[in-house]
């Protein structure tokens, strides 16, 4: 049996709730105290409108918000820092990227490539582009054991594909894509390659450089980081040649009556007072990472979901979705006969244990697995073996409550509940 | 760090009532009515769970009439229970009288106690504890919107 060494104890909500279970990290994450105080003492020593005040306090401000800006960049491997863009999150991200970029590049005829695991926000701001910009938008379909389809890739990319758009890591199966492979292929076309980083940057080591893709989207409350802060790390080039985003304060150079020239990287896609705090915040979450090691956040995690597939595995009744666990981070997809996902997720609740219930904002992918819902449980650093054995035993009350004491075997009509009130 | 939880079986099966679990593994009225006089379809966006209702209608009196009705769900046990014990009391009833049955089951998932003692809610007594888990309560519901938007007066 492996040891697995918890960090619980750096979460105090999760201190104060010793009996929680929180298996829902792959929605968001906990926050450690090292973030919290972070964010806490910047407002108590430090806060101010940043690039605007003349004045000392406006300058510390505006500091710490370029120092947040370096330390995440420096997490990512990004050399240039101003190549990332503050944002709310992927979801912003992404939009910016499909909206910025794709009105502006992509023309009628042309193809835009995502792949059947996508969230709907690297999903939706790329099919409305296409049928914006007169574009043919193609899913690229999944092998069984969902993960994307090399071959079908190769095949859905033409000299007319602008841009490909993949998670790095789903969100609903887990599953890793080699973005290695995606990028060569799109690389070979010219096409752009746009990454959705959601579940990789908190739980994988990310070295951007070595990635070569053309953008990379997270978001901060996955990582330990408050809601409301994220990034987009784009190339330079690219992201010089692109229109503004948002228009408004800091992010111009002069504005005439006319015209107005926009201000340089990356303040040209900051529209308006950034949320400083979230930066910083941000920040002291990737230090929190980056103490840890992020091998050794992958290595805690795979050694859960590892047990976790075993475990679930050997109940009766119960499916898995997604590849094995060297293949996938983690997050596990399942379903029990007989038992619908909100079911599951409400009896679970009931011993503590916090999973999310639905499609996942993945219904493409979903309705290709042929089921309308899914239990997911999904680990981060502060879970630990006994998350997991709630987890299963969780399972078992609920296979109790809806089939009786007894083992069911899969394919086995559910009997009346022996009641044993 | 385990069963420090609050909660236990008693209340997943105070939760779970024996009545819900049976109209979950033996719907009464699930399936499609060929000659229908409405479907509707609701969905609970947050969850994607999906409910179909027909109905035949009686239009001779005053009022409309349910004459008959079914439903599909492939949703949790407990829209598909609620939408199972929905067949059988709108069947035969007009369309004041269900919207009155509906708001009087939405106070009873709400908590209100004198719900709980009102008898015309006959089996849909079994949700009472629902009130405590907020987060079901669209599931409960779902089922009861496509009704009422099926009697909604073209
Ligand atoms: C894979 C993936 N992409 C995008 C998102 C959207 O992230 P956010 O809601 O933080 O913008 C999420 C999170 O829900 C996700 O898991």
């Amino acid at each position: 049996m492996t040891t697995v060494m918890t960090r619980r104890a750096d979460f105090p909500l999760l201190v104060r709730q010793p009996g929680l279970h929180y298996l829902d990290s792959a929605a968001t994450a906990q926050k450690p105290a090292v973030v919290l105080d972070a964010e806490r003492e910047f407002y108590e020593t430090s806060y101010a409108n940043p690039h605007r005040g003349a004045y000392a306090l406006s300058a510390r401000a505006t500091e710490c918000y370029h120092d947040a800006r370096t330390g995440v960049a420096r997490f990512f491997g990004l050399r240039d820092a101003a190549c990332l863009i503050f944002t709310r999150g992927t979801t912003e991200s992404l939009n910016l990227v499909a909206t910025a970029w794709g009105m502006h590049n992509v023309r009628p005829g042309d193809e835009i490539v995502v792949t059947r695991l996508e969230h709907h926000a690297n999903f939706v701001p790329w099919q409305q582009l296409a049928l914006a910009r007169g574009a043919a938008f193609r899913i690229v379909e999944l092998t069984p054991d969902g993960r994307v389809d090399i071959d079908l890739l190769r095949h859905a990319v033409t000299p007319r594909t602008k841009v490909v758009a993949v998670a790095h890591v789903s969100n609903a199966l887990g599953t890793i894509t080699p973005l290695g492979e995606v990028a060569a292929i799109a690389r070979s076309v010219g096409a752009l390659v746009v990454v959705d980083g959601a579940q990789s940057a908190p739980h994988m080591a990310v070295d951007i450089e070595a990635l070569d893709v053309d953008f990379y989207a997270f978001s901060g409350h996955k990582m330990g980081a408050p809601t409301g802060i994220g990034g987009l790390i784009g190339r330079r080039e690219i992201l010089e040649a692109m229109p503004p985003y948002q228009m408004g304060g800091d992010m111009i150079e002069v504005v005439g009556d006319e015209r107005t020239s926009w201000n340089v990287l990356p303040h040209k896609f900051e529209a308006g007072t950034p949320n400083v705090g979230g930066a910083v915040a941000l920040a002291a979450a990737v230090r929190y990472l980056t103490s840890i090691g992020m091998t050794e956040v992958r290595r805690h995690e795979q050694t859960l979901t590892a047990m976790a597939i075993e475990r679930l595995g050997a109940l009766p009744g119960v499916r898995l979705y997604g590849p094995d666990a060297t293949r996938r981070s983690g997050v596990v997809s399942f379903t029990v006969d007989g038992i619908h996902a909100h079911d599951l997720a409400t009896i679970l609740d009931q011993e503590g244990v916090c999973v999310r219930a639905g499609h996942h904002c993945a219904q493409p992918l979903l309705r290709r697995l042929g089921v309308s819902a899914t239990a997911r449980a999904s680990f981060f650093v502060y879970n630990d073996a006994a998350d997991v054995d709630a987890l299963v035993s969780g399972v078992r009350s609920a296979q109790t409550l809806f089939h009786g004491p007894r083992v069911v075997s899969p394919g086995t009509p559910a009997r009346p509940a022996t009641a044993s009130r | 760090m385990t069963a420090t939880h609050p909660a236990g079986s008693a209340a997943l099966e105070a939760l779970y009532q024996e009545q819900i679990l049976a109209h979950y593994r033996h719907p009464h009225g699930k399936g499609t009515l060929a000659a229908a006089d409405a479907t509707v379809t609701t969905r609970n966006p947050l969850c994607g769970e999906e409910a179909t209702v027909t109905v035949t209608l009686d239009r001779t009196g005053p009022d409309v009439r349910v004459r008959d009705i079914r439903f599909t769900s492939d949703g949790c046990s407990i829209s598909q229970a609620s939408a199972s014990m929905m067949t059988d009391l709108a069947r035969g009833r007009t369309a004041t009288e269900i919207a009155a049955l509906t708001d009087r089951f939405a106070d009873l998932l709400r908590g209100d106690a004198a719900a709980t003692h009102d008898e015309t809610l006959g089996p849909l007594q079994a949700f009472a504890t629902l009130s405590r888990v907020p987060a079901r309560i669209p599931c409960a519901l779902l089922a009861w919107k496509a009704l009422a938007d099926a009697l909604r007066p073209q």
